[in-house]
């Protein structure tokens, strides 16, 4: 596998299938008493997260620690990352504390791949801009092949802003890339203009789409998008692609409804179906974690890299 | 239910089907019957020397209501319309609540509905209150049956809106934007066009350019987005070659001229007469002669009233103060005969394209602008295309500011037929 | 130098069928005990040795599978982070006597990670450890309990062993280095 996780583009299928794999038994630990294993003792695990999560980071906090790490966090309130630090400042700082892992999130396109350059461990994209979410796609598919037992042929949609979603863009890659049939629904406003390009359907018809799915993978719609006018209101929106408690019956048996988080409930879903038992958001979360012990494992349980050319 | 009716021996025009032609046409509940079904108590409607077509349809026209019933309702446009020929029109949101929601739209089709004069089409606002930087609830009004969308009046404000409507609307069937092309900083404070006679009559002036800049930045949009985009009102020898050139591209754009734009000139205004007071502006003779060309060969692709009614006390005032606009239901037609087909610029069977069947395609008015064969709804015109008449009140319209007021006109309507019922007979509008 | 074939498929089944024989004789019978199999192969064996207890005494033990890879003290220190296996105990170790089951025992770092493994999974009454084979080279003071075979090899050589759950075969074979791993 790559040193660093920036992209779903820097996994194979196999590597994927790898993942997932070792997922399996990290997923296994977390039912244990005793939910630690002293796999990544002794290394240190930091997160820099300039954009507001707290589920992402705690996920990637307790997955460090559950593998013995030591975790430091940097996050936007109270560092040195709002007295207004430079990034490349930040990140040679990390890099003189002896970080094994970079676990990044920020609001800038490409801000992992930057980082790369100035520090020596593995750098882990957690989400930048509106760019790539990787990690998110990969435990998308975890809970997509634990449920279903298959992600080939798999039929998925992605319904809401795909244009600034982060998120669908790597679970799209990742799905087209396991063989899976995507279909993107949405505003023609907020579907980008090279889907074409991603090996996926368009359609703006929620309505045709649902009943041919085995999943609905459903994106927060962002109030701010309303506000640069990518469509009129929050209420038609609800009203013309929104998964309301009429829309619920059109998915088949056995198929199953998806959100990353945080939801608007009452816009992208009706609060009912939030809460119904084929909506397996708690299931995401829970596979989060499991996913990143994975990802943490397989990038610092290899050998380190010879040092580069470096300062 | 009304009657059943044969027209006998008129000149049949149909461009849909291609027909043109001396025969019968029998009108029998609602629709167009075959000759032969004739029964025995049908009444016979002698129109030799008459020609016959589908019902005009006017793509843009302001009724006024809700808002201004004083210039003019929707039943008092209604029926200058049926007189006019109309069997559909099609009414800009400019009102008052401005239509950009399906409650007003609703309204709207029932004004139209209780009339019973003409099918009315109302066109929905693109942006909320037309102010040019919010998207209106374009799906909602979707629902309540609009199909094409408008600012007309103004000119949507940015690339950035017009490109989120033009890619908005395609979730939608057949949908399309129609965007009036003005520059408000380079046409502010004109009263005509900016010429030799602007200069003269000591008016502020609109450039063509003014017009031309958003014709050329709509194409562009149009381009990046591979929308539907229709132009109001083209005014200026420039707008139509760039029409020209962007419809060769393979882009969906089409485009609209207004009668007193294939008519008139700004030396019409020499005399500071309100009537002549129009936007776009009343341009030179190179500009009007491009537009007829542009009209024949195809670049155009339908004529549109731009009906504007105003009340008398609002026009007859200094011509500075007055407000742009002209009524044209009831001389849209002979306007066309008389300055185009008589004179052999363009064929009847052009004109009619033009003015019937074209818009029809344009607004989605299925059950119009023909083809005229058994069994579609009968919404028909008969004309007399000889008859010279002086274009002078009373109107129809509540309104009196037509810019052929006291010009002599060749061709008038004497039959409408709208959904089988004969709305207008012998010139006389029947309710 | 072709492999060497050390254990063929019937010693091996002589070398289970007496193992359980001991379990059973140091225990005192099958009461509270448990067997887990440290996984790969490890389990295979495990699973055979609670069919042969079974036999024998009538008794039907818990077998469990024990992936020790997270407990590994070289992680960090291959080329590639080491290969993950399930691990699947249903049953409760703790005040249990656990014979921790292995097809190889070399070095002794396996069986160090396992002991930890077990320990963070709860507190067994004991542990014992059962190997088909002891290569000897021990690096930590670990000893097997129940050996199948002892075998003296040189470091540089490979012990490889079959299984038909998984190889298609039974046979412990002895590689010279340089030959297929």
């Amino acid at each position: 596998m790559n040193k660093h996780l920036l992209s779903i583009h820097d996994v194979s299928a196999d590597d994927i299938v790898r993942i997932l794999d070792t997922a399996e038994s990290f997923r296994e630990v977390g039912t244990r008493v005793i939910k630690k294993v002293p796999a990544l003792r002794g290394r240190t695990v930091v997160n820099l997260f300039y954009e507001n999560s707290t589920r992402t980071r705690i996920s990637f906090e307790l997955a460090a620690k559950r593998l013995s790490a030591d975790v430091i966090n940097f996050t936007t309130s109270g560092t040195s990352v709002a007295k207004g630090e430079s990034l490349k400042d930040t990140a040679l700082t990390l890099q003189a504390m002896g970080a094994d892992a970079v676990v990044i999130r920020h609001s800038s396109s490409g801000a992992p791949l930057t980082l790369t350059k100035w520090v020596r461990g593995s750098v882990l994209n957690a989400g930048d801009g509106t760019h790539e979410h990787p990690t998110q796609a990969l435990l998308d598919l975890y809970t997509m092949r634990d449920r279903v037992g298959r992600l080939e042929g798999l039929r998925v949609a992605i319904i809401g802003d795909v244009l600034h979603s982060r998120v669908a863009r790597s679970l799209s890659f990742a799905l087209v890339k396991m063989g899976a049939d995507v279909t993107l629904v949405g505003p023609p406003t907020l579907i980008p203009p090279d889907a074409a390009s991603w090996g996926v359907a368009v359609s703006y018809d929620v309505e045709e789409v649902l009943p041919k799915l085995d999943v609905c993978y459903l994106l927060r719609v962002q109030r701010e998008r309303q506000r640069q006018q990518y469509f009129p209101s929050v209420r038609e929106y609800a009203r013309l692609f929104g998964l309301t408690r009429d829309r619920v019956g059109l998915l088949p048996e056995g198929s199953m409804i998806m959100h990353p988080g945080p939801m608007n409930r009452g816009v992208e879903i009706d609060s009912d179906v939030a809460d119904l038992p084929q909506a397996v958001m708690e299931e995401q979360v829970t596979n989060g974690i499991a996913i990143r012990m994975s990802l943490l494992y397989l990038l610092l349980g290899g050998r380190a890299e010879e040092v580069g050319a470096d300062a | 239910m009304p009657d059943a009716l044969l027209f006998t021996g008129a000149r049949v025009v149909d461009p849909a089907s291609g027909r043109d032609e001396v025969g019968d046409v029998l009108v029998s509940g609602g629709l167009v019957r075959a000759v032969g079904d004739a029964p025995a108590g049908v009444t016979r409607i002698d129109c030799s020397g008459l020609v016959l077509a589908p019902g005009l349809v006017d793509p843009h026209t302001h009724l006024r209501e809700p808002g201004r019933e004083d210039k003019e309702t929707v039943e008092t446009g209604c029926r200058a319309a049926a007189l006019g020929g109309y069997t559909a029109v099609s009414p800009m949101p400019n009102t008052d609540p401005v239509a950009d929601n399906a409650a007003v739209i609703h309204e709207v089709l029932d004004l139209g509905a209780r009339a019973g004069l003409c099918d009315v089409f109302p066109v929905g606002a693109i942006t909320r209150g037309r102010d040019g930087g919010s998207m209106a609830e374009l799906g909602e009004m979707v629902e309540a049956g609009v199909r094409v969308f408008s600012d007309d009046g103004s000119a949507v404000a940015t690339p950035r809106v017009l490109r989120n409507a033009l890619t908005y609307v395609k979730a939608f069937e057949d949908v399309v934007i129609a965007e009036h092309c003005e520059d408000d900083s380079l046409a502010a404070d004109g009263q005509m066009h900016e010429g030799e006679h602007s200069y003269a009559l000591g008016l502020a002036g609109k450039p063509r350019e003014s017009e031309e800049i958003v014709v050329a930045r709509d194409i562009a949009v149009a381009r990046l987005t591979a929308g539907r985009l229709h132009l109001l009102h083209l005014s200026s020898a420039g707008s139509v070659d760039l029409v020209r050139r962007a419809k060769a591209e393979g882009l969906r754009v089409s485009a609209e001229a207004t009668p007193h734009h294939l008519v008139f000139t700004d030396e019409n205004l020499v005399t500071y007469d309100t009537n002549f007071k129009v936007n776009p502006p009343l341009r030179t003779a190179e500009d009007r002669d491009a537009i007829r060309a542009a009209l024949v060969d195809g670049t155009i692709d339908v004529v549109g009233t731009d009906h504007a009614p105003h009340a008398v006390e609002e026009k007859e005032v200094e011509f500075d103060q007055a407000p742009p606009g002209t009524i044209g239901l009831e001389t849209a037609l002979a306007a066309i005969l008389t300055h185009l087909v008589v004179p052999g610029l363009m064929s009847l069977g052009r004109a009619i394209e033009v003015l019937s069947t074209a818009p029809a395609r344009l607004i989605g008015a299925a059950d119009h602008g023909g083809p005229i064969e058994p069994g579609r709804p009968a919404n028909l015109v008969v004309f007399d295309p000889e008859l010279e008449w002086v274009v002078e009140p009373p109107f129809a319209s509540r309104s009196r500011n037509s810019a052929f007021l006291g010009t002599t006109l060749r061709g008038r309507v004497v039959h409408t037929v709208y959904r089988g019922e004969l709305v207008v007979a012998d010139g006389k509008a029947q309710r | 130098m072709s492999p060497a074939t050390i254990l063929d498929e019937a010693e091996i089944r002589r070398a289970v069928t007496r193992i359980a024989h001991e379990v059973l004789e140091r225990n005192h019978g099958a009461g509270g005990v448990a067997l887990v199999g440290i996984a790969a192969r490890g389990d295979d064996l495990a699973r055979r040795l609670a069919l042969e207890i079974e036999r024998i005494e009538g008794a039907s033990l818990p077998v469990g599978v024990l992936d020790i890879t997270f407990y590994r003290d070289d992680i960090g220190i291959r080329a590639e982070a080491p290969e993950v296996h399930e691990t699947r105990i249903d049953f409760d170790i703790n005040d249990r006597t656990v014979v921790l089951v292995d097809d190889v025992l070399f070095t002794g770092r396996t069986i160090r990670a396992a002991l930890d493994a077990l320990v963070d999974l709860g507190r067994p009454r004991a542990i014992q450890l059962a190997v088909l084979v002891d290569r000897g080279h021990r690096e930590l003071p670990i000893r097997a309990d129940y050996v199948g075979k002892n075998v003296p090899t040189r470091t540089d050589e490979q012990v490889r062993v079959c299984l038909k759950e998984v190889d298609g075969e039974d046979a412990v074979v002895v590689e010279e280095p340089g030959g297929s791993a």
